[in-house]
């Protein structure tokens, strides 16, 4: 049995999500084969040292793959899947976009989002938004599956630097598509789905303005922003913030909501938090139900003295 | 001068309003309802209202304001199941379809198979874009629209909050982890839509009477030339999730950050 592990990046660094389906793919069995495609993308193919079963890294590299298109990355992961049993990809815009992809031209169905593998051929996923976990056996000859990075702690690489296999482009690009540009957020805080700490605002900040008490206090705390999906289309912040079902999925040490009222959509999307805290001036809002410590308050006072307390020490 | 005549009519063809663009709507549980999965496992959804997938409905809105806009000419509905699925194409057509394809099988079919079906009807149908939501919120797959534009070798537009159209392109925003991300994908070309795309419409009573009047054809999986082969995805069991317990209440910032310091220790 073998595995091919999918990495996300940007040419330069490996995307934290990469780790949790190496981890993943530590539960399978056979010998894991690490695959970078991208462009000038040597730090990302050098970066790779031994983890459990991890033992080579095939390294594509060539323009047809600096934005990580689907067009181009699936018939590459369809071609090099004919010598695999497994190949993952993590569950995140880039491994959603183009796994299926991959599958379908493989002729194979695929697992969307497992959040645990039972045995070699059986998986979990949600479904229902989240309000039902279905349990699948998947008997195609070649499993693609992708990972959803909340739910697998991330491996840890600690060995020597993996052999590398540079390998020619073996595809055409004959899929007319042109990327045009990207309008990423700049990063001034830890990225959501791995953050140690999240704090999320809600609609009850009430208007854009105020949603940077959110920030405030996740500064003091060194913690990821989130949002809920009303707060994202009430336009008070931007959608790659949105934690919940049709957001991102978030697992952190500690998730502080503060004027969310729990849909049971964005519950989907940080059930899984170590402790969860939430602030709100309802004392009958759902997400008390799941929250380890609630507070029930006006979020302007309460923000300022959270940001005060920890002032203090 | 025939063969003139001919030239002048293709430039305005694709000059003019050409565009024709196949939507796939799914029928669903409304997604209002919280389902109840059964103490046995599984979930009933019997008796249940039913509805156009929302995501769908996103991508039929746009395709009908692009036909609005007059960028397209005809806007086409497909839905795949059993006969309670023309519930939902009525409701496309009521929203502005033009004419609906009711694929009818009675078996419950994995995206692959889902995305064959459209394969086959796309190559009858010759559309310049085929629309659908990037998810059904039943079974969260988010794959056919992937799957679909592999088997047809066309480019994808994934998860998109921005479609405009020009020539013989399509530039889309799509929704990525960290922003976003504009392709310009060469028609014809698979379309799958995120909730920031736009607001869809409400139906009207005039048009749903009108919409009785609409075309609504029936093929069948045979008829395309797909066989519905034993499924290699097997659903063993449906659990409702492990809830969180509630915990306890604080009074105030002080006593929260304290727990949270020697309680909890997260802090």
């Amino acid at each position: 049995m073998k595995t091919l592990v999918i990495v996300e990046h940007d040419n330069k660094v490996v995307k934290s999500a990469t780790f949790s389906v190496l981890a993943a793919a530590n539960t399978l069995p056979g010998d894991i084969t690490i695959l970078v495609a991208g462009f000038q993308c040597a730090t990302v193919c050098d970066f790779f040292k031994e983890n459990e079963k991890t033992k080579k890294t095939i390294c594509v590299d060539a323009p047809a793959y600096q934005h990580l298109l689907a067009e181009n990355v699936a018939p590459l992961v369809a071609k090099l899947a004919e010598n695999y049993d497994y190949v993952l990809a993590p569950a995140t815009t880039f491994g959603k976009n183009m796994l299926p992809r991959a599958a379908a031209l493989c002729d194979c169905g695929m697992v969307s989002e497992v959040v645990e593998i039972i045995d070699p051929i059986t998986f979990v996923h949600s479904i229902y938004a989240g309000n039902a976990l279905e349990t699948v056996a998947l008997h195609e000859k070649i499993k693609f599956l992708t990972i959803r990075p909340a739910a697998f702690q991330a491996a840890v690489l600690t060995g020597t630097t993996l052999p590398i296999e540079k390998i020619e482009d073996p595809v055409l690009h004959e899929i007319p598509v042109r990327f045009v540009s990207h309008e990423l957020s700049a990063l001034v805080r830890p990225e959501l789905q791995n953050a140690r700490i999240v704090v999320s605002g809600g609609r009850g900040l009430q208007n854009k303005e105020n949603f940077k008490l959110i920030e405030q206090l996740a500064d003091k705390l060194g913690a990821a922003v989130g949002a809920s999906r009303a707060a994202v289309d009430a336009g008070f912040i931007s959608n790659d913030f949105q934690v919940g079902q049709t957001g991102k999925v978030v697992a952190p040490d500690l998730y502080i909501a503060i004027g969310i009222s729990g849909a049971i959509q964005h519950l989907a999307g940080m059930k899984d938090s170590k402790v969860v805290v939430a602030i709100n001036k309802d004392a009958d809002a759902p997400i008390f139900q799941v929250a380890d410590y609630g507070l029930v308050g006006d979020l302007f006072e309460v923000i300022p003295a959270l940001i005060a307390a920890l002032e203090k020490g | 001068m025939i063969f003139k005549a001919r030239l002048v009519i293709i430039v305005l063809f694709f000059g003019e309003a050409v565009m024709k663009i196949l939507v796939a709507v799914k029928h669903v549980v409304d997604p209002n309802i919280k389902i109840q999965v059964k103490a046995a496992g599984g979930v009933d959804t019997t008796h249940l209202k039913m509805v156009m997938n929302p995501f769908d409905e996103i991508a039929l809105e746009e395709a009908i304001r692009l036909k609005e806009q007059k960028k397209a000419q005809e806007v086409v509905a497909v839905s795949i199941g059993g006969p309670l699925v023309q519930e939902t194409l009525r409701h496309a057509l009521a929203l502005g379809a033009d004419r609906a394809i009711f694929i009818h099988t009675d078996f419950l079919l994995s995206p692959l198979v889902v995305a064959k079906l459209l394969c086959a009807l796309s190559k009858q149908e010759q559309p310049h874009l085929v629309m659908l939501g990037k998810q059904a919120i039943d079974s969260d797959n988010n794959q056919v629209g992937q799957m679909l534009a592999a088997l047809l070798a066309w480019p994808q537009g994934t998860f998109i909050s921005k479609l405009v159209v020009e020539g013989e392109e399509v530039k889309v925003t799509r929704e990525i982890d960290g922003g976003l991300e504009t392709l310009a994908l060469r028609l014809p070309a698979v379309i799958t839509t995120d909730l920031r795309l736009n607001t869809p419409r409400y139906v009207t009573l005039p048009n749903i009477v009108k919409a009785k009047q609409k075309p609504l054809a029936t093929l069948t999986p045979a008829e395309l030339g797909v066989e519905i082969t034993a499924p290699r995805y097997q659903t063993l069991k449906i659990m409702p999730p492990v809830l969180r317990q509630g915990g306890i209440k604080v009074r105030s910032a002080k006593e929260l950050i304290e727990k949270l310091k020697t309680e909890a220790r997260v802090l």
